[in-house]
């Protein structure tokens, strides 16, 4: 299983990429495993205010429908617009196609909460 | 948790198991996806070993039978198959079955897993209340392991291992023979809407049968498959699951099961309350619904009229073949017989659905 050195994880098992104030967000490559071909891809709206530890968005897959929750508080600034018409880009390509949405960021504290490669690693194993 | 025995297999494969009604279960292998378009385009081998037989023999067994079950027993050969139910006084349902008849006096019931030992304890006690009491109940769940062979090339991959002549058995028909050296029931029948065979043999020679079919089903593009992908070609074919489109609460005429409920062949089990709610007219009706815009129905989600909740949706799925949401719904009768515009209530949002003739995939 696959998960980059650079990101950040949660124990929902999103993972998040910083650039500066702007945090990219995505669910591992676990995640994908965990829920099989996946098939539907719901997200929010650039513009929403999105709080830390809700839900942002659903990945349904042919047998499971899972919530997705906002690492860090802020205000969506991109979403990926393929996604809802290639949901097997989470599949395929969790880290790069697969991506979800840009938050910009409203408390950086929000980062000290999240999991490094290595500790997200052993997460997932006790998991 | 109960296993099937072919449970080392499904690990050996790398299966994802899960706990299905008790037992321990591939749900996947390969994905559903994949595993859903191969039974599809070629063949797949599905372990359905948890599935319960019950046998039924003796001089009362048709008669007891007759009564037990809905569909008509009397115009059925030795080597035939019926689909069929078992239901409470009430019109309720039991399980749903299939029947072999052996011999006008010898009948084995293949029934829902999960069912299994209620089915059989419901047939125990309905005896005693009858006057047919010269037959023999004999629950053989565990003496039989059983593959589903399902797909366009099933035949074909079958062909290899058997000389008995598989033209000669038609849909809804088996024969005993021999496949790959074990002893086999083999029956035209299965859960998918393919061309196929459920396979019953001894639970010892299981894996012999599975792994022979395996060895000379690969070149033709046999895959193993789970209960993911049995579902999702159930739902396709809108073929009812027991816990979903009937259930204690759901007479069979109200889930389209009327073809094998038949309330002309004299008295059964269910009958009078399914005559009553005939005459009363049946509230409620299943229907088929495909998603137009996007979104996934599932089990109990809500079906709306106007904004007005009129019934739920009984399965739901992405379907792999139109891919599109599908699903069963249990709607009030005078909607289901209008026209008038319907919504899935998914989440927080109400997402335009369409009827559709059954099946969904034809």
């Amino acid at each position: 299983m696959n998960f980059p050195e650079e990101l950040k994880y949660t124990e929902d098992h999103e993972w998040v990429l910083v650039e500066d104030d702007v945090v990219t967000i995505g669910v591992s490559d676990f995640a994908q495993d965990q829920l099989g071909d996946i098939v539907f891809v719901e997200l929010p709206e650039v513009g929403d205010t999105l709080e830390v530890g809700k839900t942002f968005g659903v990945v349904e897959s042919v047998k499971a429908v899972s919530d997705v929750y906002a690492p860090v508080s802020g205000e969506v600034v991109a979403v990926n617009e393929e996604l809802p018409d290639e949901p097997e880009a989470v599949n395929n390509s969790p880290y790069e196609d697969g991506w979800m949405i840009k938050i910009k960021l409203s408390d950086p504290a929000d980062l000290d909460q999240l999991m490094d490669v290595s500790a997200y690693q052993e997460f997932v194993e006790k998991d | 948790m109960n296993k099937t025995p072919l449970n080392q297999i499904h690990r050996q494969l790398g299966a994802r198991m899960v706990d299905f009604g008790g037992w321990d279960m591939p749900v996947q292998y390969s994905g559903v996806i994949a595993e859903h378009m191969a039974v599809r385009t070629t063949a797949g081998l599905f372990d359905v070993s948890h599935m319960g037989e019950i046998e039924v023999s003796g001089p009362h067994a048709f008669d007891f039978l007759q009564y037990a079950t809905t569909n008509d027993l009397s115009n059925l050969t030795d080597g035939q198959v019926q689909y069929t139910a078992l239901c409470y006084e009430t019109g309720g349902v039991v399980d749903d079955l299939t029947l072999y008849r052996f011999a006008a006096d010898r009948y084995l019931l293949c029934v829902n897993a999960s069912n299994s030992d209620k089915d059989f304890a419901w047939l125990e006690d309905l005896l005693k209340t009858t006057d047919f009491s010269d037959l023999n109940l004999i629950n053989r769940s565990p003496e039989y392991a059983q593959l589903a062979l399902q797909g366009p090339v099933a035949a074909n991959i079958l062909a290899k291992l058997t000389s008995t002549d598989l033209s000669t058995i038609k849909f809804y028909r088996f024969v005993e023979g021999s496949v790959a050296g074990v002893e086999t029931i083999i029956s035209r029948t299965g859960y998918t809407g393919e061309d196929g065979f459920e396979l019953y043999c001894a639970a010892a020679d299981g894996i012999k049968l599975w792994q022979e079919l395996m060895r000379v089903g690969q070149s033709l593009g046999l895959e193993p498959i789970g209960l993911g992908a049995r579902d999702t070609l159930r739902l396709e074919k809108a073929y009812a699951l027991y816990g979903h489109e009937i259930t204690a609460e759901i007479m069979p005429i109200e889930a389209r099961l009327g073809w094998i409920t038949k309330l002309k062949k004299g008295n059964f089990v269910g009958r009078d309350a399914m005559l009553k709610a005939k005459e009363t007219g049946l509230p409620r009706k299943l229907i088929a619904l495909t998603v137009t815009t996007s979104g996934v129905p599932r089990e109990g989600y809500p079906v709306l009229c106007n904004g007005r909740e009129v019934g739920y949706v009984t399965s739901g799925t992405m379907s792999p073949s139109l891919k599109k949401g599908i699903a069963l719904a249990l709607i009030e009768t005078a909607i289901a017989d209008s026209d008038q515009p319907l919504d899935i209530g998914i989440r927080t949002r109400q997402i335009p659905v369409e009827r559709t003739t059954l099946p969904f995939v034809k």
